[in-house]
């Protein structure tokens, strides 16, 4: 197995250098550094020696790719894509437009995006997944019928609509918790316990039917068959046979997601004003500092790829037929 | 007075777009097993209901999609030969249709149906002095002149005759559907009638009935209202809530539909490569996908909107009008959708392909000697045109809703397009203000609901008859 995930690591190198190569041609290629300088100082009437300047202070003075000026190894290294794009490898981000560091920032915000993500993440799938089996217990019957037109409609109605509903009628109509902010500590359940109960009610439709969907794939199969016919009773049937069986194509779909956690949540941070990577993004986006969306790209793309190698993993745990070699 | 028409490349697209749907009737309509899947589509209560409702949100698009320019008034006294200038304004038929809507902008919010202001304003009384009151709307119930207190039994008169109407066109419709549905089976009226009334016909009708006269009722009573009354109130800037609705749900349609469009090529094609030449072809294209795939959507979004945008401000010359320019960024932002969701499709088809090659009548036309592209074209492509369809219904859901949270996020379309996502980013913070403003919210999240739910529930009847695997 420690075979195999070095190989698939190894496999991640080119993606992640092709991550790159779209990532820097982007943002270089497409726009020249004059571009963006003009587009942050205001597009009319800028002296040139502002757009100097500006591109000096975040070393985008150099060259694309061949440095003819430098020496030695120089005419490699002294490049935008070498500075840029191959420093993000060691996890050197270099700094935002406010100055700071990006990479000490992103470890100082993985704390709340985490804080908010991971109790989502385990409330959505204990009740997607109960709620997908309550609707399969009941199969053929009105509460099944129902159930799916009640994930239907959930799944239709806008996320925005059940943050900004959530914060109008909890927050503000019945006053029981803050409309937003963050606080470090225990002190946070506080300010989180809203965003998460949104976060799940707004992903429990379609995930519960996406669920039931593969949990009456698999109540259709012989061995449920046999299992009944030897007298096993519908719940036990559905707990310890389906609902196992039913976790390889569960966690196809859900530890993909584990790592990007970290990356938090671009909208349910930025409404709650957490403090975390969502909303540094979305604030990134907003003031076009292309330095953090680029890191944060890089980031995702990283965590993307130890997602899928997981997934790899989680499957010998769950299925003992596979075996990774 | 003369006009100039505009085509704008979202317009060509669209029309495009319908151009294919007409030709993929005609050739449903030829050939059997296509026209039985589809029957079996329209078999279903819920695929009648949502279609109807996507109809009418398609007739609205269409209209909003032939634009132009209007001429503008020549002034008194000038000269014969000067040349006839055209409004920098880019109109479209809706916004004729709507003129009333659109021409009618009070000073700043207002309640629906309110014949007053939202806030008090301090005037002058005539007797000098200064007075606060709620300033009288410009054009909300203006033609009750000073009589508000009628407000009531006005609406209630109107929303009865307007009713009234709905019933009489709905009634003269089930009528002719009577007379073709008795034609067809060949019996008497009254068997059909009796047929359609249980809902025993081939297609469901009766479903299809009953939400056209939703439909009817919702539109005539909107017909009967909106010229007197603001029915959704106004936003910040006095706009009338229901006319911004409706201008929103091209802008939701075309993001929707073209995004698909824009990506089919691509993905079905280096889907289907992928999948029957494998090889190094195969290698180049799963690394291609894995890489955009690698990439949080909505960060390479972001990255790609934000160049976008760099692009188009660094290039103004490009764009005669800034309705061109907020075109050509909502094109924009569906080629740059279609990018980052190209590969969900590409991989399925590929997977399909993988199958398929191996099935005797490939094989067969193999052995016989026609050529790669030719059983690509003939004996590969019809086979995987239901995963396609497939995707493009199922997409487009997300990608409305998508639309709404880009536009939030500050990535979406141009501030000046009307959309749902501009609409609601507008007024989200209007619920804070005592009394809370919730009618553009409401109003773009109801918009939003109904084409989202009514898109679901097509989506998945069409899905049922036209996977194998599925029925």
């Amino acid at each position: 197995m420690f075979a195999y995930v070095l190989r698939r690591l190894l496999y991640a190198l080119p993606i992640l250098i092709g991550v790159n190569l779209v990532t820097f041609a982007l943002f270089f290629v497409v726009n020249s550094p004059d571009d963006m300088a003009r587009m942050q100082l205001g597009v009319k009437r800028v002296a040139p020696e502002a757009i100097e300047r500006w591109k000096v202070e975040r070393g985008y003075d150099r060259p694309l790719f061949f440095n003819a000026a430098a020496q030695g190894s120089g005419q490699v290294t002294e490049t935008i894509f070498f500075q840029k794009s191959l420093r993000m490898f060691t996890f050197d981000f270099g700094r935002a437009d406010d100055g700071r560091d990006i990479a000490q920032e992103i470890r100082d915000r993985m704390g709340p995006s985490l804080a908010l993500a991971l109790p989502t993440f385990v409330l959505g799938l204990f009740a997607s997944v109960s709620f997908a089996l309550i609707l399969v217990f009941f199969r053929a019957s009105y509460l099944d019928f129902w159930g799916v037109v009640l994930c239907v409609a959930m799944m239709s109605i806008s996320s925005l609509f059940y943050i900004i509903g959530g914060q109008w009628l909890v927050s503000k109509l019945w006053a029981l918790v803050p409309i937003s902010g963050y606080a470090p500590g225990f002190d946070a359940a506080r300010f989180l316990v809203l965003p998460v109960a949104i976060s799940v009610i707004a992903g429990v439709g379609s995930n519960a039917r996406w669920y039931r969907t593969i949990f009456l794939e698999e109540i259709s199969r012989d061995y449920v068959r046999t299992a009944r016919a030897k007298g096993l009773s519908e719940r036990v049937v559905l707990f310890r046979h389906v609902l196992k069986n039913a976790m390889i194509p569960i966690l196809t779909g859900v530890v993909v997601v584990i790592p990007l956690l970290f990356m938090g949540s671009l909208l349910v941070e930025s409404f709650f004003g957490i403090p975390g990577l969502g909303s540094y993004t979305i604030d990134a986006i907003n003031a076009q500092d292309f330095a953090v969306v680029r890191a944060m790209v890089f980031i995702g793309s990283v965590l993307y790829i130890v997602g899928l190698i997981l997934t790899d993993i989680s499957y010998t745990l769950v299925d003992p037929r596979v075996r990774l070699e | 007075m003369g006009f100039l028409p505009v085509l704008l490349w979202t317009d060509v697209l669209f029309f495009l777009l319908l151009a294919i749907g007409v030709a993929t009737i005609v050739h449903v309509r030829r050939e059997a097993p296509l026209r039985a899947a589809w029957r079996r589509v329209g078999g279903r209560p819920s695929g009648m209901a949502s279609a109807v409702i996507l109809l009418a949100f398609l007739v609205v698009g269409l209209v909003d999609s032939f634009h132009f320019r209007p001429q503008l008034p020549v002034a008194n006294g000038a000269a014969e030969n000067v040349p006839v200038a055209h409004s920098s304004e880019v109109l479209s038929a809706l916004d004729v249709l709507l003129a009333p809507l659109r021409t009618h902008v009070e000073k700043t919010y207002s309640a629906p149906f309110a014949t007053a202001l939202y806030a008090r304003e301090t005037v002058e009384l005539p007797g000098g002095g200064q007075s606060r009151i709620y300033p009288r709307l410009a054009w909300g119930g203006a033609h009750l002149g000073e009589a508000t207190g009628e407000r009531d039994a006005d609406v209630a008169r109107r929303i009865a005759t307007g009713v009234a109407g709905a019933m009489a066109v709905w009634i003269a419709v089930a009528a002719i559907l009577v007379v073709m549905l008795a034609r067809r089976r060949g019996n008497g009226m009254g068997e059909a009638a009796r047929a359609l009334w249980r809902g025993e016909t081939d297609l469901a009708w009766r479903a299809a009935l009953v939400t056209f006269a939703c439909v009817l009722v919702v539109a005539i009573l909107a017909i009967k209202l909106a010229p007197y009354y603001h029915v959704f109130g106004t936003d910040k800037v006095g706009q009338d809530v229901l006319y911004l609705s409706l201008k929103s749900v091209r802008t939701a349609l075309i993001i929707g539909t073209l995004t698909t469009l824009v990506m089919l090529p691509f993905a079905v094609a280096l889907g289907i490569m992928a999948g029957y030449l494998g090889g190094w072809v195969d290698d180049v294209i799963q690394y291609v996908y894995t890489v955009l795939n690698a990439i949080p959507g909505v960060l390479l979004i972001a990255a790609a909107v934000l160049m976008m945008q760099v692009v188009i401000d660094t290039h103004p010359q490009w764009f005669s009008t800034a309705a061109e320019r907020a075109d050509a960024r909502l094109l924009a932002l569906c080629l740059i959708l279609g990018i980052t969701s190209w590969t969900g499709l590409c991989r399925l088809l590929r997977g399909e392909t993988l199958k398929l090659r191996e099935l005797e009548y490939v094989q067969a036309a193999r052995a016989f000697g026609v050529g790669t592209s030719a059983i690509l074209r003939r004996h590969v492509l019809p086979n995987v045109m239901h995963i396609v369809l497939i995707a493009l219904v199922m997409d487009f859901s997300g990608l409305v809703l998508a639309e709404a949270v880009l536009s939030y996020v500050g990535i979406g379309v141009d501030p000046t397009t009307i959309s749902f996502g501009t609409m609601i980013n507008m007024a989200r913070a209007e619920l804070a203000r005592e009394p809370s403003v919730w009618w553009s919210l409401m109003a773009a999240f109801v918009f939003m609901f109904v084409l989202v739910l009514s898109a679901n529930l097509f989506a998945d009847v069409v899905r049922d008859a036209f996977d194998p695997r599925r029925s």
